[in-house]
């Protein structure tokens, strides 16, 4: 297998406690004054030329913000968040919004290019051969700090009727659809990460892929924070109408730094009668270095809808980045014979912290819902998955699988799993399965006497363990995935 | 210059002494058999040299073609040749075996200098050392070790063995668990690998092993140390009589 030897070169390749992506692009910015009130959520909305519902719609969940408090029911520690030590907004100059590649800075071209995305369509297209060609374009949304800077292959989608830019361009440009949309999954009073995201966010992605279309390309956004002191509060929205397919993949990765930044973001799925969506991740963002110093805290609501009869829902998530990931990609299953699935691999090392699952909320009939779930634990860090399964008394005929294992490399880590099972309605059937298990010293030893390297034997059990996660990530996603997650892990075994 | 030669060797796991004062000598082409009641230390000699590391050598040496063992990581020793079939093989869940001897063929081929092999020569190689182990090829797609029976993990040990090429083997406990027809098959596979640049060291309760795998020498282990060393006679004369007489001989 190539990709593990792959694997384990780039692990060999690299120094222990070494964030590739720590790097910090210099560029003039314009930032919002620092700390959050009424005026703050203004600029904002000023900034992006708003029409005056959404100000509105902002201020609303501002206020109600104003009332709430930090859930606390996670298993994660940290140091109390100053909201008024922030900043709301960072753009950088001389781009006030999405426009053709030859106007981006090329400076931040230039720090997607060290990334590994390429934004320039012809890179893309002159890098796959004839046959590859209408698998391996990706159409990518790059959002730098607060905006989104660039989106490529729009004409093309275009073409196919998909409409996909940034969420500030759709809210100017296709009022009607954000309008129907925004807050329908997540309300603004959803809790309290989310009604802040509702009040600030900045930029983010639109989705729309109209009736019986399947989206030509895959779908990403690529996310960066470079700012210091500064929160990104994204907004994603993605609806799929009826017969409509789509699969999108996000990434992240931000500067190393001493300071905790803060991210929260929501997405919201919707799909109608027998749309699906995936919708894949790979987060990344700086974890903090070997002492537990700095390192991103990620708050993050995610929500799919399945409003429609027989549409589908997937989730596929791996997790190795954020001081604390604080995340539960959820499907309400409100349609009839609607799918919801999960797949996941959380990944914690040094002293990251991870509380991560998933919802499945089972409201319409013969709905049925698929939870893979592994969690790996190395170093001093937590790992725990917190999930949810309900089904509410008219969902007959609901259907849950729960496969949740956890991996434990080291003594001193800890994996945790918090199963809520609720069903409501007797035709329901919901399975739970879990295991723990650690890489024993007998199985490194074992490897080893067949002539691997610690790095090799970790990277060779890892991999099998997560092998059912992976096979759900779009191919080349999975290769880069795969190195990730030894990049991770690196240093766990002494 | 003996292949395998270790001498005076003391080693103990916690405050345990286990290993005491222990010497033998393995000629390259020549098969020993340590024989011993339980407890004797024979499974710590072989872990011992392999490098585990709850064992902590206090005294002695061990070295592998004239060169120091001891101070090796335990890869490091595989990839100087030395090979350890496990008594109680280790699952990997989710790891296919062709996956785990490729991975491993190819760190050992890398540390030795040599060329990794290329996908097909690797699956043709595999293939036909597989064949001749009487290995089902479907075995080869399951998980390493994950719901082998007894018999299956033995031969998967033996397969491997192949597989790397070492110098020196060392068999601990191979026929435990096994039925006369899985000791067979096992025994023959060792005998196949035998060859003039190569040493064994097959350890064993039972004379049973040695009836399909003669050895040259036979060495009887009591209380951390060898005791005693014979021709393959000696095995016939520990079956016939028992261990008794070495309990108290150290």
């Amino acid at each position: 297998m190539p990709a593990v030897q792959e694997t384990v070169d780039r692990v060999k390749s690299i120094g222990v406690d070494q964030y590739k992506y720590g790097f910090e692009t210099k560029i003039e910015v314009e930032k919002a004054p620092k700390g959050l009130d009424e005026s703050t959520v203004r600029f904002i909305s000023a900034k992006k030329n708003e029409p005056e519902w959404m100000l509105e719609w902002r201020l609303e969940a501002f206020r109600r913000w104003k009332t709430m408090q930090e859930p606390l029911w996670a298993r994660v520690r940290f140091n109390p968040i100053d909201y008024q030590d922030l900043y709301y907004f960072a753009a950088p100059k001389n781009a006030p919004g999405p426009k053709s590649l030859e106007e981006v800075d090329p400076q931040i071209l230039e720090t997607y290019k060290k990334l590994g995305i390429s934004l320039h369509e012809q890179e893309i297209l002159a890098g796959v051969s004839e046959e590859n060609r209408a698998y391996s374009k990706v159409a990518v949304d790059a959002v730098f700090d607060s905006v989104s800077v660039v989106t490529t292959f729009k004409e093309e989608l275009k073409k196919a009727g998909v409409l996909f830019m940034s969420i500030s361009e759709a809210i100017r440009e296709h009022p009607d659809l954000v309008r129907k949309y925004l807050g329908s999954v997540v309300p603004i009073t959803d809790n309290f990460f989310a009604t802040l995201n509702s009040a600030v966010f900045s930029d983010g992605s639109f989705v729309y892929v109209p009736k019986g279309v399947r989206c030509p390309m895959e779908l990403s956004t690529y996310f960066r924070i470079n700012e210091k002191q500064t929160g990104q509060f994204e907004r994603t929205l993605i609806i799929a109408d009826e017969g409509a397919y789509v699969s999108y993949l996000e990434g992240c990765t931000a500067p190393s730094r001493d300071e905790n930044q803060l991210h929260a973001a929501v997405v919201e799925l919707v799909a109608l009668d027998n749309a699906e969506i995936k919708y894949s991740t790979v987060q990344n963002w700086y974890p903090g270095d070997a002492k537990g110093k700095g390192g991103v805290y990620n708050f993050v609501t995610k929500r799919g809808d399945c409003r429609g009869n027989g549409s589908k829902i997937s989730w596929t998530q791996v997790e190795t980045g954020s001081a604390i990931t604080w995340k539960y990609p959820s499907c309400i299953l409100r349609g009839d014979n609607s799918q919801g699935e999960f797949y996941s691999i959380a990944i914690s090392n040094g002293h990251q912290q991870v509380d991560s699952g998933t919802k499945m909320i089972h409201l319409g009939k013969n709905t049925s819902s698929r939870i893979i779930s592994k969690g790996i634990a190395a170093g001093v860090s937590q790992n725990t998955y917190r999930g949810q399964v309900s089904a509410h008394r008219k969902a007959s005929n609901a259907r849950n699988f729960t496969n949740c294992d956890s991996l434990l490399i080291g003594d001193k880590c800890g994996a945790h799993t918090t199963p809520y099972i609720e069903a409501k309605n007797s035709s329901a059937v919901f399975e739970h399965e879990a295991t723990t298990s650690k890489i024993s010293d007998e199985m490194l030893f074992y490897c080893r006497q067949r002539g691997l390297s610690a790095e090799e034997a970790v990277a060779l059990v890892v991999n099998g363990f997560v092998k059912d996660v992976l096979q759900h990530l779009p191919m080349e996603f999975a290769v880069e995935a795969q190195k990730l997650i030894a990049i991770s892990l690196e240093g766990s075994v002494g | 210059m003996a292949l395998l030669e270790v001498k005076n060797l003391q080693a103990r796991v916690e405050d345990k002494e286990i290993l005491r004062g222990l010497s033998l000598a393995v000629n390259a082409g020549e098969v020993h058999a340590i024989m011993g009641p339980n407890g004797s230390g024979k499974s710590t000699l072989s872990y011992v040299l392999a490098g585990k590391s709850d064992y902590e050598v206090t005294g002695g040496t061990a070295t592998l073609e004239g060169e120091d063992l001891l101070s090796l990581e335990p890869d490091e020793r595989a990839a100087k040749g030395l090979f350890l079939a496990f008594q109680y093989p280790i699952e990997i869940p989710g790891v296919a075996s062709m996956t785990f001897f490729r991975t491993a063929v190819n760190a050992v081929r890398k540390k030795r200098g040599d060329e990794e092999l290329s996908t097909p020569d690797f699956l043709r190689f595999v293939r036909e050392k597989a064949k001749e182990l009487n290995i089902d090829q479907d075995m080869l797609k399951r998980p390493v070790n994950v719901g082998f029976s007894g018999g299956e993990k033995k031969r998967n040990e033996i397969l491997q063995m192949a597989l790397l090429e070492p110098k020196m083997c060392v068999l601990d406990e191979t026929d435990s668990g096994l039925d006369i027809d899985a000791l067979k098959i096992v025994a023959e596979g060792v005998n196949r690998l035998r060859a003039k640049n190569r040493g064994f060291l097959v350890i064993t309760h039972y004379q049973r092993l040695l009836d399909h795998i003669v050895p040259d020498v036979v060495h009887v282990m009591a209380k951390g140390k060898i005791v005693r060393t014979g021709g393959p006679e000696l095995a016939h004369e520990l079956e016939a009589k028992g261990y008794a007489a070495y309990d108290n001989a150290a």
